[in-house]
């Protein structure tokens, strides 16, 4: 059966601590801009923690949530790119074909969640940092635009072993960098072709909604949480 | 003043800046290319570092070079379908106006395609949006608007170059015939063997008017697809129907204030004061005056639906114009295209030449700075509030906006010293069409049938 990559972030678990940031470039080569261009709005984070805060002093609230590429379903950003860099995958994810992409930035502005990023200038690592580059995950060159991918190549890597294997994908044993890293659980990724995964089970919870979900893009990403977004912020 | 004195007299005036070049040329020529080299070694800067030398930022991923785009593409509008319009409704009035106005398309047109390379990560791959035989297959995304953009953008271009070319080919003529040496033999070559026989006539005539009709849905597409790049994305205030309409007024309005400029420049500099008379600007004045009230009605009618509408995705950037960060260049918008214009516009004794090239300043300033709010704020406000951003924009995109100002004041200014701005046989036409109506009257005054 064809897989469907899915991810359920429980917002009601999440500490905010930012251990997927952190993971995520690590895993998926991401360059830091350093201190001026991230004030330029610069900074690229594939995965970001949102913060909002609910409430007057002392009676504050502070809610986390994180944000990466939903893998819409109905992806506004894939039907604008005029040379298919950006296109669907038979597997559900919104790929994003770096060699193809010569920088419209049409899909960053057509995308409702602006979690897609463009290499403002060449990425540079100090050294000894260009050692710890990820081999499996390709440099991206100013001009580029990028994304979150869900980890396609431990996916990948996943699907090869297991055929070498000889036995089908178990459900968990692929985890993209920011799932691994999360000490709250809050994250969980699987296949929601799989009725019986967790990552399935979790989707159909009561408490689960996705994000911008009026918007019609259908994502794959659903957040859990007791009391939704939208019925916290009319009350306050 | 006999009929081939005045003959005469029209193709020496018409002529005289072709065949006399004086300093002032030189040093035009020189300063405008001075600050075209600048923009262009501006653009090589970005292309070396990155788009990282401009404002750009996330979420502002489109600004300054995108309204640019825009506002060139929006100003071709003055030309092809104001002179196609005219020509059709047989507009006497518009001989000597039509080729400035048809030349105002050619170069806007080139000026604008430019700013979508600019614009890119790695403009070196542009030719990715051309449908060649790959050998892997891969065609262009035809789902995309700027597909879309770079067919139609080329469609009009071609077309707008052969409706500004065939009208040229008997003023060709005319230099050959007048000059000797080298520049006859150019201009022979230019004229295509043109000979004035009644066949030759009737054949270019009938091509212009295949032309005229022809470039009209070219125009009013090309301007509607531009409008698509912001109104296909499900991005606060872009996702509207209006936008196409929009957009095509909103050009053909700034191409008047364009071409209402470029006369009264020319009109100076080139002494064309017999041809370009204060008629011409009173009626492009009223021209620009009905385009204004109807600029006004589209941005009255694209701003009530959104405010009334109220909904949590649209009102950030609504209010963002209105009264926030972008009020400042949004109330100056309104001044600059509607509110200045009125009483230069519609007062017949402000209609001035005077008065029409202040009202065309505003318009033009104010249509830029329509392109912009359009962009900008929208992009600064999408439904997730931790994603807002702002945009100042920093030295590069400017120098690369003034460089391509002064491309088209110098292409203009080149193309002024090699063609005749005004098309000579169409004005000759002219007198010869009222002097005969002179004529006549006079016959049948003479003859006692007229009281």
């Amino acid at each position: 059966m064809a897989h469907h990559w899915g991810m359920a972030v429980d917002l009601d678990r999440c500490t905010g601590c930012g251990a997927c940031v952190t993971a995520c470039h690590a895993e998926n080569n991401i360059p830091t801009v350093g201190p001026d261009e991230a004030a330029r709005h610069r900074a690229m984070h594939w995965i970001r923690i949102e913060r909002y805060w609910e409430g007057e002093f002392p009676d504050v609230q502070v809610k986390f949530r994180p944000v990466l590429c939903q893998q819409c379903n109905n992806a506004p950003c894939e039907p604008v790119c005029p040379t298919y860099a950006s296109h669907h995958t038979e597997e559900g994810l919104n790929a994003q074909v770096y060699n193809r992409c010569f920088g419209t930035r049409y899909c960053a502005n057509a995308c409702s969640y602006n979690v897609r990023f463009f290499n403002w200038s060449n990425p540079v690592w100090d050294k000894p940092l260009h050692l710890q580059l990820n081999p499996d995950v390709s440099v991206r060159e100013a001009g580029v635009m990028e994304k979150c991918t869900f980890c396609v190549q431990r996916i990948n890597a996943g699907k090869i072993e297991a055929e070498a294997e000889g036995r089908e994908l178990r459900d968990g044993e692929l985890k993209p960098a920011c799932v691994q890293s999360c000490t709250a659980n809050a994250l969980v990724f699987g296949d929601l072709n799989d009725p019986e995964s967790a990552v399935s089970r979790l989707s159909r919870s009561a408490r689960g909604s996705k994000l911008l979900e009026d918007m019609g893009t259908k994502p794959n990403v659903t957040y859990l949480q007791r009391e939704s977004w939208h019925e916290s912020n009319s009350k306050s | 003043m006999n009929r081939t004195a005045r003959a005469n007299r029209i193709t020496e005036d018409l002529l005289r800046p072709l065949l006399h070049t004086t300093w002032k040329f030189y040093a035009a020529v020189t300063i405008l290319g001075a600050l075209v080299l600048m923009g262009l070694l501006t653009w090589l800067y970005q292309m070396m570092n990155g788009l990282a030398v401009t404002g750009d930022n996330w979420p502002v991923f489109w600004s300054f070079h995108e309204t640019n785009f825009v506002f060139w593409i929006g100003i071709s509008h003055a030309g092809t379908l104001i002179s196609a319009i005219l020509r059709m409704v047989y507009a006497t009035w518009r001989r000597p106006v039509t080729r400035c106005a048809e030349a105002i398309t050619a170069f806007a047109l080139m000026i604008g395609a430019l700013f979508p390379l600019i614009h890119l990560g790695r403009p070196w791959y542009a030719w990715w949006l051309i449908p060649y035989p790959s050998e892997r297959g891969i065609w262009p995304n035809f789902r995309s608007p700027l597909t879309w953009d770079f067919f139609a953008i080329n469609t009009y271009l071609t077309g707008s170059l052969l409706f500004l070319a065939l009208p040229m080919i008997p003023d060709f003529a005319v230099v050959r015939d007048r000059t000797k040496g080298l520049r006859s033999k150019i201009y022979g070559l230019l004229a295509l063997g043109w000979q004035g026989t009644p066949k030759q006539w009737h054949r270019l005539e009938t091509a212009m008017h295949i032309m005229a009709i022809a470039i009209i849905p070219v125009a009013i597409s090309v301007h509607t697809i531009v409008s698509f790049d912001f109104s296909m994305a499900v991005v606060p205030m872009w996702h509207s129907t209006i936008f196409g309409p929009y957009f095509v007024a909103g050009a053909i309005f700034s191409g008047i204030a364009a071409l209402i400029i470029a006369m009264a420049i020319l009109r100076k500099t080139l002494h064309l004061e017999q041809y370009l008379l204060p008629l011409h600007f009173q009626n492009l004045g009223k021209l620009l005056l009905t385009m204004s009230l109807l600029w006004g009605y589209f941005v009255f009618n694209e701003r009530l639906t959104v405010w009334y509408g109220n909904t949590t995705h649209e009102m950030p950037a609504f209010w963002s114009t209105q009264s926030g960060t972008y009020a400042p260049l949004f109330w100056t918008m309104v001044f600059c295209n509607f509110i200045l214009p009125f009483p230069f516009l519609a007062i017949r004794k402000m209609r001035t030449i005077t008065g029409t090239v202040i009202a065309s300043c505003g318009v033009v300033v104010g249509m830029w700075l329509e392109r912009f709010l359009i962009i900008v704020p929208s992009l600064s406000h999408k439904p997730l509030p931790y994603s807002w951003g702002e945009y100042m924009p920093r030295w590069p995109e400017l120098t690369i906006f003034a460089g391509s100002i002064a491309a088209m004041i110098l292409l203009y200014t080149l193309f002024a010293k090699f063609i005749p701005i005004i098309s000579i046989w169409e004005l000759k036409v002219g007198e010869h069409a009222e002097l005969k109506k002179a004529e006549t009257v006079a016959a049948a005054e003479a003859a006692g049938e007229l009281v």
